[in-house]
Parts: structure tokens; sequence; C-alpha cells
């Protein structure tokens, strides 16, 4: 079935409008030797069919809801969603909408923007927020762009903790192939134990930019105002990847005084869906706004004096800068920016904060409980949020493999990234495990020993 | 007749939602680490949902009516993807799970790959790219990478036409790339003389939309790309026009070497209000190596009626991941929902009809409206929004004026090439009595714009808004409900 409404006596109708005689005569232009190619497809389905074989489909995976516990985080979180939110996000007149590039039939979209941004700037601490990249590390590559960007070129030093997520560093060393710029601190082998203090030292004069990851890739939360301050008597600009529920709780990077505040906005409300889409999350202050990528949205009045919201500063962009603009981003994370501001607006501050105590609390009571299995212990003895690294007496995939049989994910094998993390497991705990299951978890691992 | 913000309405005290009491003992908080103030709206859930409905209502949608969108595909979007898009065993899954459990999404996300190198002809594919601007860097990174490993380290130059998106030499540029711009001849191709003189052994290759963004299939594509591929460069195929192609042409049989989709357009995922888009990258097998990983793969064939087991695998000379995970997978289930449906007669029914179509309005409306390549076009046409007995009235003017009759503005000033330019996409989903309301209302417009000017000037008058003051906006900067030294002040 196809979505085509046209009845055969409007096609022809039609048709001799045009003044052909049939659909192929329009195609003339088209190579004849390449000329409507035989396509090797499955026969089309009826939306009867398709829904019954989507169901089968889904159902040969092992979910988090009604099949696993699942103790993973490593950059996507198994938070509790409203369901206010996904009822919101099926409007038509949102998801079916395209970019507001018409104000005065789009103040829906461009008011959410403006109260996302809004948010995003209340939970940074940061003065502006663009309307979204696509996601955590994106946002990260781009705040490369912005601050090489700010420096005219003149700086092509930038500085990357190692604890910052491996696949955000992974793609930064992709989106930088093409550009003059040495990236100092991306050693997997580095020491893992220091703190921010360890890059103060690799910071110099012809340094643009300073990223670390707040709380970092193994949970730990460091205040970086000291390495901000360094960063700064260079000149230095500094950009911190924040999880924005520990941001519910903790310290903001504003308050350090970091330049750019990015980071992964699927805590805020959007599923995990194998990883995609999520929300890059990209806040600044006001005085760099102009070397910000991204769309944005101000307040302003229409024609009758009514309170309005448009797309400014768009010069700033690819549609009108080209190849001067400072990054390609057109399409973003429009949809998930609203499932965030949803989620923000229903939690409120009692709410964000009741989550990242929950998280919290109850990442503490397990990490407590697993150092008391033997064999097992707590690898760093920093402050954490939610997730922590566990140091197991086997290799990370047998324990995981128990646990699977147990009905467990565990958590992510740190060994694949760094050599010196061989044995160490990355274990997250949200809201939405429960004692119970925290318990059955470590009575899992107090049986690893003796299998 | 304006909505507060939800600030506005916050009212100290209320949420919109409570959590469980924590069922395990209290941790000590690092004190030195809390923040003091968070200050996010207070609001009731009833509060939030009537604040988000009422702003709804402020919005033109698909499916509240006609999206001519030129460039922007804005086709209907089937019911059915977002309920096959939220199965929980789709939502519920966790990127990082073990691939024994994820079958079902690998399974998915292979045979999607797979049809999308059957409608495309490409030998391999990346479903990574966010969306199409994303799959334009990927493309690029991956063409400069080809090079490199040849040790033709001199060639450093994209070779872009004069009516391609913006994202084209943006994305051409942050891979430190110099874009040199070809112009188009008289009837809307690559203007060949000038593409001949620029290729050299500097260039990289070509950018090519094809239809290009007049709506045109380029009449020398054999010989544009064979220029290119003479001096060495490669071809670069931007998908954003896919639509008017499926089932009538496969782009990698004409010789074009990496290509982006965007399932947002094509493949009816929706737009979201900006995004998410997803812009899978398929290129010719001299390229596979270079493709962003991982990528979807049978690690171990099925025996005796097993099926295969999937799994992630990385190319040998990977340019690197451009994102995290896997891609926008959401998106991707709902365009595998899509093509199912269609089979290989329906998708090439999406390009007939949505080429019928824009030939249709075009026909209706060359008589009134300057259209100024008139030729039979694809998907979509452009028209000039300007008439010499019409002083003062300009292609902004006829689309604010078009909201006045219910119907979402086409494009205006783009491409760049054509003044006062409208671009016309009707898509295939658009009934024939639509297409004959849109353009009746054109029509009545442009007479409108002779005989009572200011009705355009002054357009919309039925909408909830006005025209709005950009120059305020881009002075004041208020991009924020509440002002940053407010916040400061609280402390």
């Amino acid at each position: 079935m196809t979505y085509i409404p046209h009845s055969p006596t409007e096609r022809d109708a039609m048709l001799d409008t045009i003044g052909v005689k049939s659909l192929e005569d329009l195609f003339k232009d088209i190579p004849a030797e390449h000329r409507f190619p035989k396509l090797d497809l499955p026969p089309a389905l009826t939306e009867m069919e398709v829904a019954a074989e989507l169901g089968e489909i889904s159902s040969g995976n092992e979910n988090l809801r009604t099949d696993l516990v699942s103790f993973l985080g490593a950059g996507a979180y198994n938070h509790y969603i409203p369901a206010a939110v996904d009822h919101i996000l099926q409007r038509g007149e949102f998801y079916t909408a395209y970019t507001p590039y018409q104000p005065e039939i789009s103040q829906g979209t461009l008011q959410a923007i403006f109260e996302y941004q809004s948010l995003m700037c209340a939970l940074t601490g940061m003065e502006v927020s663009n309307a979204s990249h696509y996601d955590g590390a994106t946002a990260v590559a781009e705040s490369v762009n912005m601050a090489f960007a700010q420096y005219r070129g003149k700086r092509t030093r930038v500085v990357i903790s190692p604890a910052v997520h491996p696949q955000y560093r992974e793609t930064l060393r992709t989106y930088v192939q093409g550009m003059p710029l040495e990236l100092a601190g991306d050693d997997p082998k580095a020491d893992l134990d220091a703190g921010p203090e360890a890059l103060e030292s690799l910071i110099n004069d012809n340094t643009a930019l300073v990223i670390v990851q707040y709380p970092d890739f193994f949970g730990r939360v460091y205040d970086f105002t000291r390495l901000i301050e360094i960063a700064h008597e260079k000149s230095a600009l500094v950009c911190v990847a924040a999880n924005p529920t520990a941001l519910g709780l903790f310290k903001t990077p504003g308050e350090m005084g970091a330049d750019i505040v990015v980071g992964e906005g699927q805590p805020l409300g959007i599923p995990l869906s194998f990883g995609g889409p999520y929300l890059g999350i990209f806040t600044t202050r006001k005085q760099y706004i102009h070397k910000m990528a991204g769309r944005l949205v101000g307040e302003t009045v229409d024609s009758r004096g009514q309170r309005a919201f448009v797309l400014t500063l768009t010069a700033r962009e690819q549609h009108i800068k080209r190849e001067r603009a400072i990054s390609n981003i057109c399409s973003n994370q429009g949809l998930m920016a609203l499932a965030a501001t949803v989620y923000l607006s229903l939690l409120g501050q009692t709410g964000l904060r009741q989550v990242a105590q929950l998280c919290y609390h109850k990442a503490h009571y397990a990490a407590e409980k697993i150092s008391q299995v033997k064999g097992f212990s707590i690898c760093f003895d920093t402050p954490f949020f939610h997730e922590f690294s566990v140091c197991c007496p086997r290799p990370v995939s047998e324990v995981n493999n128990h646990l699977l049989e147990h009905g467990f994910i565990g958590g992510y094998d740190l060994g694949q990234d760094y050599p010196s993390l061989k044995d160490h497991m990355l274990v997250a705990v949200t809201e939405m495990n429960t004692r119970e299951e925290i318990e059955a978890l470590v009575s899992a691992l107090a049986e690893v020993d003796h299998d | 007749m304006t909505e507060p913000t939800i600030y506005e309405l916050s009212s100290p005290g209320r949420t919109g939602v409570t959590f469980p009491e924590p069922d395990v003992p209290a941790a000590k908080l690092p004190e030195d680490l809390l923040r003091r103030e968070l200050p996010l709206p207070e609001l009731a859930e009833a509060d939030v949902v009537r604040h988000f409905i009422s702003l709804s209502k402020y919005n033109y949608s698909v499916d509240g009516g006609f999206y001519p969108l030129g460039s922007c595909t804005m086709k209907y979007n089937p019911k059915i993807n977002e309920d096959t898009a939220r199965l929980p065993g789709f939502s519920f899954t966790h990127p990082l799970q073990p691939i024994e459990t994820v079958q079902g999404n690998l399974m998915l996300m292979y045979n999607l790959q797979e049809w999308l190198k059957e409608i495309s002809g490409f030998a391999a594919m990346t479903l990574q790219p966010a969306a199409g601007a994303q799959g334009e860097l990927t493309g690029v990174l991956i063409i400069r990478a080809y090079h490199k490993s040849r040790g033709d380290d001199q060639r450093v130059k994209m070779l872009i036409p004069d009516s391609a998106h913006g994202t084209n030499p943006a994305s051409s540029a942050m891979t430190g790339l110099e874009v040199v711009q070809i112009p188009s001849d008289a009837h809307g191709n690559v203007d060949l003389a000038a593409l001949r003189a620029a290729c050299d052994d500097r260039a990289v290759g070509l950018m090519l939309t094809n239809p290009n963004t007049l709506g045109l299939f380029d009449e020398h594509l054999g010989e544009v790309i064979r220029i290119v591929h003479d001096c060495g460069g490669l071809v670069y195929g931007d998908g954003a026009n896919l639509n008017a192609l499926l089932g009538i042409i496969r782009p990698a049989d004409v010789g074009i070497d990496v290509m982006h989709f965007n399932l947002h357009k094509t493949f009816s995922t929706p737009h979201g209000g900006g995004g998410p888009g997803s812009g899978p990258v398929g290129v010719t097998r001299e390229l596979a190596d270079f493709l962003p990983g991982p990528i979807v793969d049978v690690v171990e064939e099925g025996t005796d009626g097993e099926p295969p087991l999937y799994g992630f695998v990385t190319p040998k000379k990977s340019i690197g991941r451009v994102k995290a995970f896997h891609g926008h997978f959401g998106m991707l289930v709902r365009t595998y929902t899509y093509i199912a449906m269609h089979g290989a007669d329906g998708l090439r029914q999406i390009a007939e009809y949505a080429v019928l179509n824009a030939n249709y309005i075009k026909a209706r409306l060359k008589d009134v409206y300057t259209v100024p390549f008139d030729r039979i076009c694809m998907h979509e046409f452009v028209a000039e929004g300007q008439w010499p007995d019409a002083p003062g009235i300009r292609a902004l003017d006829v689309a604010k004026r078009l909201m006045d009759y219910d119907f979402h503005p086409p494009t205006n000033y783009f491409p760049l090439i054509v003044h006062e330019a409208l671009m016309i996409e009707p898509t295939e989903t658009e009934n024939k009595r639509t297409l004959d309301a849109f353009t009746d209302a054109l029509i009545k417009i442009s007479i409108e714009a002779k005989t009572a000017p200011d009705l355009l000037k002054e357009a919309p008058h039925k909408t909830p808004f006005g025209r709005m003051d950009e120059v305020k906006a881009a002075r004041e900067l208020v991009l924020c409900c509440w002002l940053p030294e407010d916040y400061q002040k609280q402390d």
C-alpha cells in the first residue's frame, strides 16, 4: 500500500494539463539505459502485516521493560519518562512541522525552543543555549569548531581529558581530521587515577580549548574551578560535557567558570531507543554567541504588538554563510529538545532534585554492597554520582555472561577502551533500579567466583 | 493572544510528577560539590499539558495542511511509523547491550542497509550519520581519506555548483577543503565549460545535487560525472532530492561515488519541528573500507534454518565514528516500516506521483508566475515571486499572503541563483483537490499583487501572529525566559 491519493481519472486529467500522455513521459531527461531499474525488494506489506512483522522483529530483542534489569549506562541512561512527555510529542502539530522558518505559523515550536534554551541555561548555569546538536558526542566536537573560530585558527591545540567518553573522543578525532589541530591528553594509557590537575601541564599559550566531562566517564565528580582558572590564565576556553540529571544535584559548570557547557540530553525524557535519536545540549556565555553554531530563538514582537519569537542571528548559519559558517548543522534534534522541555517542566526543581538524589543514593548503596562481595572492589575513591567503576576478579565479559543468565545487563567493560582498566566494569544505577534488584545483582555477583 | 512561558506559569512548591521515596539508606552528600539554586519552573501536570497543547495550536504542520516547502519533502508521515518505532522491544533497548540480546535491532539495521543499497545501487552503507548535513560531512571525509590513501595529498578543493544547499560548502569547509563554486548554465544544468576548467589534480571531487535545487535533472549528467572522474575526482551525490528518483534511477548506476540519504525527507520520518533527521551514507566498493564504523554485518552464518548472528564491524580504513552509538535508530525503524509497506512498485510510484504533482502545479502557474527554467521538472520547481507591473512586491509578500489562504508557503529566496525564488515541492501525498486549491490561491495572489498590494505587504492577516520584528530580536538578544543577570542576583 502507498500513501498516494490520486484516482486514475484525476491522474489522467493532471497529465493532460501538463501536456504529456503518461507518467513515464515525465522522465525523458533520465538516461534511458539506467531508467526504471528493477529493484529487488520484498513485496509490499499492508499496514496490518507490517505491524505484525515489526512486532515480531522487536520481540527478537530482550528489552529493559519486560525482559532484563539493567545496570548499564556509559552515556545512555534508563530513566523514568512521565506519560505526558510522549503524549505531547505525538501531537502532529509538533512532530510533523518543519523548522520554524515562518514564525507567524510556527510560534508553538519557537516558544518551545525558547523555553528549552531557558531550561538549559538554568541547568548548566550558562547564559545562552542553542536549539540543540545531534548528541553529546557531536556537541563536544562542535565546541572545538567554536573555539577554533573564536581564535580564528590561530590557536591549534585542544586538550581533552582521557576520562571523557571514549566515543565522544573518537567522534572528535573524526571531526578534526581535516583541521590543523593537535589533540593533547587523548591518551587511554594515561594515569586514570589522576584528577583534573593532570591536565594543567598540557595547557599552553597555543591551547584553544580544554574539554572535560562532569561527571566523567567513570562517574566521578570533580570541581573544575581550579582547572578553569588555569586555562583562563592561558586564555584557553573550557568546555564541560555535563550529565543533565547530575546537574539536578551538583554545582553547575557555569559556577565553576566554564565557557561552554555541552551534554547528552537523553536522560531528560528521551527513550534509550538503541542509541538514538538523542539530544546534544550546547550552551555558552553571551560574549561567544556569534561563534556558536546551531539555531537560536530570540524574543521579539509581531506587527500587532504581541510578544513573539523568531529564529535570530541566522547569518551565522550555513544557509547564509555557506563555506564561512562555523558548522554545517542544519537539521537538529528539535523534537528531542521538546521532550526535554516537557520533561523538565513536569519535574520542575523538586522532581529533578528527587531523581538526582534517588540515583545518587541507590548508586552508593549498590557500590557499598558490591564492595562487600569477595573479589570485588570500587576502583576510585573520588565522589561519584550514579555510575562507578568496579574491579572484578574475572574478565568483565565472563561476569556479564553470568549476570545475563540471571536476567541482568551488567556494566560496561572499561578494558575495551582503557588497557589499564582490564577487568573493570562501569556500573550505572538510576531511580529505575529497586533495592531488591540491587540486592539480587549483588547476590549474582557473589556467585561469580564459584562458577 | 499569547501563551505565557513555563516560567511565567510557575508557582513555587508544585511538581508535575512525584517519584517513589528512597528504598535505600541515604548516602552522605559531598556538600562542597552541591548546587544551591535550581531555577526550574514548578507546574502541575495539567498545567504542563495545557501549556504545550496551547503552543501546538500556533503551529502549522503536515498533519494540519499542505506544506509545499521546496527541498524539504514535507510528505505525509504515516501514523504506523510512530507506533512501530515505539514498540517496547525497540524503544527500551540500550545501545551497548550484548549483541545476543538485540538481534532484532541488528537484523532490522542489516536489512535496511541492504534495502538502501538496492534502492541506490551502492555497494556499502552506514546508517550512523544523524542528519543530511552530517551525511555530507561523512561523505566528504571519506573522499578526502580515499585520496590521502593513494598519496594524492595535493587535492584540496571541492567543486560545488552555485545552486547547492549551503550545507555542501559548509561541510567541505569543515574538513579543511577549499570550496570552488561552479556556475549553472542557461538551462539550469552544471556549466560544463566551467566544470572542465576547474577539474584538475587539485580537485577532490564535485558535490552534485541531482535533480538540482531548481528541480531539474541535469541533462548532461553522464558528461558531468565523466569530467570529474577523468581528472581523478570523485562525485558526491547530495540525496536531498532522492524522492524524485526512487525506482526511476539508481545514483550509483550513473557513476555517483558517495551519497547521503535524508530519511526524514524521502522515507517519511517526521521533521519534528527541525529534527531529528537521519542521514545514511552509501558508497561504491572502492570506498567501502572508509565508512564510519561500526556497521552491522553477519558475524556468524546461520546453519540448518537457524538465523545468522548479527554484530558490529568496523571497516578497515574507517574515518572513525561520526557520533556516539549507532545512528538514529528510531528513525531507522520508521524507514524500515515505510519501505516494507511500499516494495519496488510502491517506491517507484512515490517518485512518479511526486513528479506528476510538481509538474501539474507548474503547468497551472506558468502563465501567471515566471518559471525561469521551463522544462519538465522533477519533484519540485522554482517560480519567481515578482512581476514588472507589481512594483514593490517580493517573494516574501507572496509567501506571507499564502498563509491567509491556510497554506504553508513554499521555500523562498532559495536557490540563490533565482531572484525572488519561490521553490515549490508538493510531494506525492497531496491530492488534486489540494493542489488545485493551492494554485487557485497563488493565482488570486498574483492578481492581488497588482490590484491590492497592501494585502500582500501587510500579510498575514488571519494567522494568530503577524509579521515579526526581526531586527529587535537580533538587537536585544533576549534568548531566555529570565535574564542571566537576575539569576546571578538570586544566588
